[in-house]
């Protein structure tokens, strides 16, 4: 059983170093994954950390979904692999279509560093499947297009395959339904705007990240060992979409 | 013709009478550009330099001193720490957005060309009042750009200062900080050496952007609309910066000088490609044949001395042997990073030449050392008396202390929540308390050291106004006091002297007062300046700023178990203040503010430096061993805004008494610190306090819901902590 976590570096990213600390920190194996390689080099999972991928110009994700590593990224996501967008990486899944909806300036047109609570709303995740739904975090946010967004068909969606996996106790930033973080019909592609990374250290004020990233360390581990990624969660119903027709909001 | 374009580039006729002397002919209009901005007040330091050798900046520590693009200091286990302070006041005046932004950028640079990974800015800033619109455009122009550039480079912002006051309406300050970290080994200098060894300039194209920066804009006031429209045709002068460009700039540097493919790398900052191919050849005691048809362009059509000056951000000047050179461009091809061969290191005979290709026409030649150690140094004329009289009446006594206490809190945390505080997972204490706290990892193997560095930026214009001498060392005192509550014993100290036009003699007798007053008080408190900037001209309308001196001062905590106490009262703890009494209200903001129509009078309150070392040391012992629960130092409004920000902070009360009228209530008297204490642990910090002589007293209780000072204050915690909260995002008008 191993955990190798593969942690994409586009240029412009700047939170690898700080997810490698933190999954390091918990025993997992980070392996950097080179925006211009097509290859997710065989890890277990793999992260997009946050940052500013090519400087977020035209708009956060834009560029970066169209990097060679994110066809294998798509490749690895749809047999099972786990893979969690934190912040910028969120931005970039949304674009690349491996999650619905998109991810607007922030109410009040600012940027926002703070530490926020946010509930956990499911365990049928590769994020969230170590904790109990309605236990409220103390995670960091740090972005200024944080705010959640997607069609009234997507939200109803969401809402009804159970796919919205943390939501803010106190909106920050006008995210549609309190939304902080979704994950696939599968439940193996998360994403979330607050930075469990940052919630790992006594002396940083919070450890409240660590049950997240350990959640997402077991989903490596079980794909390292052929088993299901969300074996806690079964599959809903609905049939996998295509995700280049997700409409966007 | 000769005469009025020197004049146009800012050069004196003595200054232009040196240069022909010194060529041996008349400068041509390259050489005469490349002077004009080199001698620049901005590059040459030739107003302030005889007074800042008056600094000390030795020290067991210190790695490198000033004069280099930053300073070093060695903080343990093969790690140098790099830190720097700049200021950006002028461009941030007309163009507040991209002033701030390439503020930031500009000082990033500094610390990478050291051989530093930047891992925290700190910004100080200083504008005038709220009510006035140009000055809100200002702070949120100034608060965007380095939200936007610092944010996007990947450098958390983990601290800083905030003042609006009219002294710098017209012109305000952006001052902004910068602290990397290195292993020793990899420590360069920006120095060209090995005949034949080329010179690369890595980065973005130069463009038109920032010509003259140094000279027309750093070097000159503002005129009679204070940076206004009328001074709106300077804007071109301001650079504009592209954080993307800067963090692959960041990464490719870092990457060549690990893998030692350069001999010597600058930055591009003031003055561009002549500052930094004069400087690194003139260290090296080298010449250089630069060719500036082959420096890459952001359009067609530009002339020589616009490619020699222009200020276009995000370039290095990387120094590469040849048979290195593929590695290099193979390295910066993998960080999408431009570069290209634009000169050569040459012989002894020192001389900058300027061609247009390497075997084309000489455009320029001039001794590069000419360019900086020829510069002149000017002994101008100092005039005034240093500190102001005794006022001549004490102000009258308060009619609602409570009120007066209420006007003096603000929360900045609207500006510090618009800046990335938390990369890298350093953060443990980050803005809003007495000083920024940083894990301490090794920068290559991200080894935890278990030990910490502090950061701290301040100073204080009322105080320096009224005494400049006394003034900048309270300021220096008040920071390794700072440092201390957060338990760091300070390292070093980087300065940065804001003040207004030295043609005025008044103004070179504040300069030279603040240089003896950081001088005196950093030699008592055993604190090395490393670095320093200064910034003249900060004048509009014809009136100079109040001089403000800011200091940035790293600390050290050896042994970071558990994150500090925190500006915190806890409900049930007592209230002591350590220091000693005092009933001076001598340059204090409240004295200002009510008696003095925005002066404060003086004298100051006296400052000892030798008690001021033990009051640090005792708080230092408190935080390290657990015994306090809260604690925040006492400056800029006096007790009551110390007070003020820890009801509103925590929300919790006090009822406190034993204040002695509004002279201690409100007076900045320095040495002054207060600690919330469990009851438990209340002999031994009293007991501790007298052992080291440090007077203590008692002040009462933290709880309940109001902050009650007997006598003087009685105010509802729910209004304090909302007059605190709203007091920014209402003088902006900004929703909550």
């Amino acid at each position: 059983m191993s955990r190798r976590i593969g942690v994409v570096v586009f240029p412009g990213s700047n939170c690898e170093a700080d997810a490698m600390e933190a999954l390091e920190g918990l025993g997992g194996e980070p392996v950097v994954l080179w925006h211009a390689d097509a290859t997710t080099r065989g890890v277990d999972a793999v992260i997009v950390p946050g940052g500013f991928a090519h400087g977020d110009y035209l708009r956060p994700g834009a560029i970066a979904r169209f990097s060679p590593v994110m066809a294998a990224v798509a490749d690895f996501a749809a047999e099972d692999g786990p893979v969690l967008g934190i912040c910028n990486g969120f931005q970039v899944l949304t674009e690349a279509g491996l999650l619905p909806g998109a991810l607007q300036k922030n109410r009040g047109l600012e940027f926002l560093c703070t530490t926020v609570p946010v509930r956990v709303e499911t365990r049928r995740s590769v994020l969230t499947s170590g904790l109990e739904p309605g236990a409220v975090l103390r995670i960091p946010i740090n972005h200024f297009e944080g705010n959640y967004t997607c069609s009234s068909e997507t939200l109803a969606e969401l809402r009804a395959e159970e796919r919205i996996i943390l939501r803010y106790v106190e909106n920050p930033n006008g995210s549609l339904d309190d939304i902080a973080g979704i994950c696939s019909p599968a439940r193996n592609v998360v994403g979330l705007m607050p930075h469990p990374e940052r919630a790992c250290h006594p002396l940083l004020g919070s450890t409240d990240g660590v049950a997240l990233l350990r959640s997402f360390l077991d989903a490596a581990a079980r794909r390292s060992t052929g088993r299901a990624v969300s074996e806690l969660a079964p599959r809903p119903s609905t049939s996998r979409r295509d995700p280049h027709s997700i409409q966007t909001s | 013709m000769e005469a009025a374009l020197h004049r146009a580039l800012g050069l004196t006729d003595d200054e232009a009478s040196d240069i022909e002397r010194i060529l041996g002919r008349p400068p041509n209009h390259l050489e005469l550009a490349m002077y004009a901005v080199m001698w620049s007040e901005h590059c040459s330091y030739k107003s302030s330099r005889i007074h800042l050798r008056r600094l000390p900046s030795s020290g067991a520590e210190v790695l490198v001193g000033p004069g280099e693009n930053a300073g070093v200091v060695d903080v343990g286990d093969g790690i140098g720490a790099a830190i720097r302070i700049e200021s950006h006041n002028h461009p941030s005046a007309i163009e507040p957005y991209q002033g701030a932004a390439t503020g930031a950028g500009g000082i990033l640079r500094d610390i990478f060309t050291m051989g530093a990974r930047p891992i925290a800015l700190m910004d100080a800033l200083r504008v005038g009042p709220l009510d006035d619109p140009r000055n809100r455009w200002i702070l949120e122009g100034v608060v965007s750009g380095i939200s936007g550039y610092g944010n996007s480079v990947g450098v958390p912002t983990v601290g800083g200062e905030l003042v609006c006051d009219p002294t710098y309406s017209g012109n305000p300050l952006v001052n902004v900080a910068c602290l990397g970290l290195l292993p020793v080994e990899r420590l360069v200098l920006g120095r060209a050496s090995g005949v034949g060894n080329v010179a690369v300039l890595l980065g973005s194209a130069t463009g038109r952007d920032g010509i003259g920066g140094v000279s027309v804009l750093a070097s000159a006031g503002f005129g009679a609309d204070g940076g206004g429209d009328g001074d709106a045709d300077k804007r071109p002068s301001v650079q504009v910066g592209d954080p993307f460009e800067e963090k692959r700039l960041i990464e490719a540097c870092l990457a060549l000088l690990d893998a030692g493919l350069v001999v010597g790398i600058q930055d591009l900052g003031g003055a561009g490609l002549t500052c930094a191919t004069s400087e690194t050849a003139s260290r090296g005691g080298v010449g250089m044949d630069v060719d500036v048809a082959a420096v890459p362009r952001r359009e067609p059509g530009m002339e020589p001395f616009e490619v020699m000056t222009s200020e276009s951000q995000e370039r290095m000047l990387a120094i590469v042997a040849p048979e290195d050179l593929d590695e290099v461009l193979a390295l910066c091809a993998r960080w999408e990073v431009r570069a290209a061969v634009v000169g050569r290191v040459t012989g002894a005979d020192g001389r900058l030449r300027i061609l247009d290709g390497f075997d084309g026409p000489v455009l320029a030649d001039v001794p590069a050392t000419s360019l900086h150690e020829d510069a002149p140094r000017y002994d101008r004329p100092l005039a005034g008396a240093g500190a102001t009289a005794a006022s001549p009446q004490a102000p009258p006594p308060p009619t609602d202390a409570g009120a007066d206490l209420l006007a003096l809190l603000v929360d900045p945390s609207w500006v510090y929540r618009q800046y990335d505080s938390q990369l890298f997972l350093n953060t443990v204490e980050g803005p809003g308390g007495d000083a920024a706290l940083l894990r301490l990892k090794h920068p290559t193997t991200g080894r935890d050291t278990g030990r910490g560095l502090a950061l701290t930026t301040d100073g204080n214009h009322r105080w320096c106004a009224v005494d400049p001498r006394r003034g900048t060392a309270m300021v220096v005192a008040e920071a390794v006091l700072n440092l201390a509550c957060v338990g760091a014993r300070p390292l070093a100290l980087v300065d940065c002297l804001n003040l207004g036009n030295p043609e005025h003699p008044e103004v070179m007798r504040q300069l030279s007062e603040c240089v003896d007053g950081m001088a005196e008080a950093c030699r008592a408190l055993g604190l090395p300046v490393v670095g320093g900037n200064v910034s003249l001209y900060n004048e509009s309308r014809g009136t100079d700023i109040d001089p403000t001196p800011v200091v940035t001062v790293l600390g050290m905590v050896d042994q970071l178990e558990r994150r500090p106490p925190g500006v915190v009262l806890a409900p049930g703890t007592v209230v002591v203040l350590l220091g000693p009494r005092t009933v001076d209200l001598g340059g204090s903001r409240w004295a200002a503010g009510t008696a003095g129509g925005g002066r404060a009078a003086g004298p100051l309150p006296a400052l000892h430096l030798g008690r001021h070392q033990q009051v640090c040391a005792l708080v230092r012992e408190l935080v390290a061993d657990d015994l306090l629960e809260g604690v925040h130092d006492i400056a800029d409004g006096g007790l009551a805004a110390t007070i003020g920000e820890l009801v509103a902070r925590s929300g919790v009360g006090a009822r406190l008494g034993q204040v002695e009228g509004h002279g201690e209530l409100f007076g900045e008297g320095p040495s002054r610190v207060v600690v919330c204490v469990a009851e438990e642990q209340l002999a031994e910090v009293l007991r501790r306090a007298a052992v080291v002589d440090v007077p203590s007293v008692v002040l009462g209780r933290a709880g309940g819901d109001r902050l009650v000072i007997d006598g003087l204050v009685d105010l509802d915690v729910a209004l304090v902590t909302s007059a605190w909260r709203d007091h920014l995002p209402a003088a902006l008008a900004k929703r909550r």
